[in-house]
């Protein structure tokens, strides 16, 4: 019976043809582009095909990674889900809008927007680009938490501490302005802000890659407890190995805007099949 | 053609003055698109006007654009009709329109005002314009006037929060004094001119239409009778008005008036006398309501 209600479905987020054309956007842009071709700019039309054909699903409580070198397209990718920028061609559906019926494409901008307070979360690479650090680390966790209609001080505090505490930011540093914090502590608010609203979806575009080694580790092994722990869909788009292998169960290989190999991450470490891949795991084991 | 459809646009030939027809009219609609969305700042081109930008224009034109020859007008500066920017603005439309001096809050039509609402509550039929520096509420928060009327016209008013908020955690309170930032029947934020707290509360379901006027930011904003303005603040920290116990105006005796500190003969500040000069000389003769109970400083 075609009335009968769909169950909804089993992932959390889906992306199908995804594509993202600087440039002219026309069919004629594509041919000539890709790892075959060694490059993302169209010979026809000079336009970049920063990324073609890029396609996954994340189920709850999963973390799929995007890997890749700088220029493969992967933030790109991220940028188009997260809404910062609109993809050229493709579908992106989220089990939280319409039971995943609705391509979020088709939001118009003020509901798209919308979709960042319940939704979706990101987290960049620069806390800047996430935080404002003219603010306490207390009043960036109250900006998505007003987003959502919280009116009362007390109540706001209280949730901020306890995000705050999680992510390991000390309490008496809560009332400090970010501008004042660490790399690794700034990048810590910023996860508590990412979280704030309880998102089924998070994005975590180089999480760890502006802090230094020992900040990284305690950043990743909080960020794997997050996500054993929460049950919330991720993809974490990153050019290093060791990232990927400690977050996530699948990997997306990309390069020249494609998606060249995906597999289960271990497999994928232990067994490359295309050269790029075997390359990048020749290059993190070092 | 064109002249001729301009100039019967333009109805009567223009009197010599210093406003047109036209202008009054481009004034008049945009009020009224501001009455239709209460709160939303509507654009509008405005003129040059015998005062400087920011002294008034924005009111000026308003004002001129609503007096007719049978209107009463008053004008104030604080609270006081006699005060140099208000007598001049009084003299200023008075010579131009011919319309009648009030100071009477009771008995004006239009109350042109900048710092006060008068302390009379205002009744249908009156107009309130109020000068307005600053026209919008999100400036000191985001820089870019794009992203300033995005966030109005999504209600995305997530960041003014924050501000209060870190208000709270630096200061212990929301500290906006004057031009305190309103909810405008649940949907637009506004600032209203610089008011005090003490009259935030006058705006809400007020009986009058209140229409603000920046003339150097060119934009027009209104509160139509019977709408809700809700002072922004969060549900455990409850609006407070400006009050200091014990303090009385020196003059009329009133408590429950909004009061401020006048020198004494030494130079020091220690009496207070009413700002509302047309309201404290009314309760002297006894024309007006006694004072009910004492205020506690706390109204919303």
């Amino acid at each position: 019976m075609s009335t009968a209600t769909v169950a909804p479905p089993a992932w959390a987020l889906k992306v199908e043809g995804l594509g993202r054309i600087y440039g002219d956007p026309s069919p004629e842009s594509v041919p000539g582009t890709g790892p075959e071709s060694g490059t993302v700019i169209s010979p026809a039309t000079g336009a970049v095909v920063a990324a073609w054909d890029v396609g996954f699903e994340v189920a709850p409580g999963e973390a799929l990674g995007i890997i890749g070198e700088s220029g493969s397209g992967k933030s790109t990718v991220m940028r188009c889900i997260a809404g910062d920028e609109d993809a050229t061609t493709g579908t992106i559906n989220l089990r939280g809008v319409g039971d995943g019926t609705v391509d979020v494409r088709t939001l118009d901008p003020s509901a798209r927007r919308g979709l960042r307070l319940h939704q979706l979360s990101a987290v960049y690479q620069d806390p800047a680009a996430g935080l404002n650090l003219d603010v306490t680390a207390g009043g960036n966790i109250a900006d998505p938490l007003t987003a959502v209609g919280w009116r009362h001080y007390g109540r706001i505090r209280e949730r901020a501490a306890s995000l705050l505490r999680r992510v390991e930011v000390p309490l008496d540093r809560m009332d400090d302005l970010v501008r004042t914090f660490s790399g690794g502590m700034r990048q810590r608010v910023q996860i508590a802000k990412a979280l704030a609203n309880d998102p089924p979806v998070l994005l975590l575009d180089e999480p760890t890659t502006g802090l230094d080694a020992s900040v990284a580790a305690g950043v990743l092994d909080l960020l794997r407890e997050l996500l054993e722990e929460t049950g919330v869909a991720a993809v974490v788009v990153s050019h290093d190995f060791a990232v990927i292998d400690l977050l996530t169960r699948r990997v997306l290989v990309m390069q020249h805007g494609r998606v060249v190999e995906s597999g289960l991450t271990d497999q994928l470490l232990e067994d490359p099949q295309h050269p790029y891949s075997q390359q990048l795991v020749a290059a993190a084991r070092g | 053609m064109n002249d001729q459809l301009t100039a019967r646009l333009a109805g009567p030939p223009p009197q010599p003055g210093i406003f047109d027809e036209l202008s009054k009219r481009e004034i008049r609609r945009a009020m009224l698109s501001g009455i239709a969305i209460p709160g939303y700042q509507v654009p509008f081109g405005s003129r040059e006007m015998p005062v400087a930008r920011g002294w008034g224009s924005g009111g000026l034109q308003a004002t001129l654009s609503l007096v007719g020859e049978d209107s009463r007008l008053k004008v104030i500066d604080q609270g006081e009709d006699a005060g140099v920017n208000a007598s001049n603005l009084r003299r200023l439309v008075v010579s131009h329109v011919g319309c009648e001096e009030e100071t009477d809050t009771r008995h004006a039509d239009i109350i042109q005002s900048r710092h006060r609402i008068p302390e009379q509550p205002l009744r249908d039929g009156q107009v309130l314009v109020l000068q307005v520096p600053g026209a919008e509420p999100l400036a000191g928060i985001v820089r870019d006037m794009d992203e300033q009327r995005r966030m109005h016209a999504e209600a995305d008013y997530a960041k003014m929060w924050v501000r209060l908020y870190e208000d709270v955690v630096h200061n212990g309170l929301i500290t906006a004094a004057a031009g305190y930032p309103v909810l405008v029947e649940g949907r637009y934020i506004m600032t209203p001119s610089p008011i005090p707290r003490w009259d935030v509360p006058k705006l809400d379901r007020s009986e009058a239409i209140t229409v603000l006027s920046a003339g150097r930011e060119k934009r027009i904003f209104a509160v139509p009778p019977h709408t809700s303005v809700v002072p922004l603040t969060f549900e455990d920290r409850p609006f407070e008005v400006e009050h200091t116990p014990g303090a009385a105006c020196r003059l009329c005796g009133s408590a429950d008036t909004y009061i401020v500190q006048e020198p004494a003969a030494d130079g020091r500040f220690t009496t207070w006398v009413c700002s509302d000069t047309d309201f404290c000389r009314r309760r002297r003769t006894g024309d007006a309501p006694a004072p009910a109970q004492p205020v506690q400083g706390e109204t919303a």
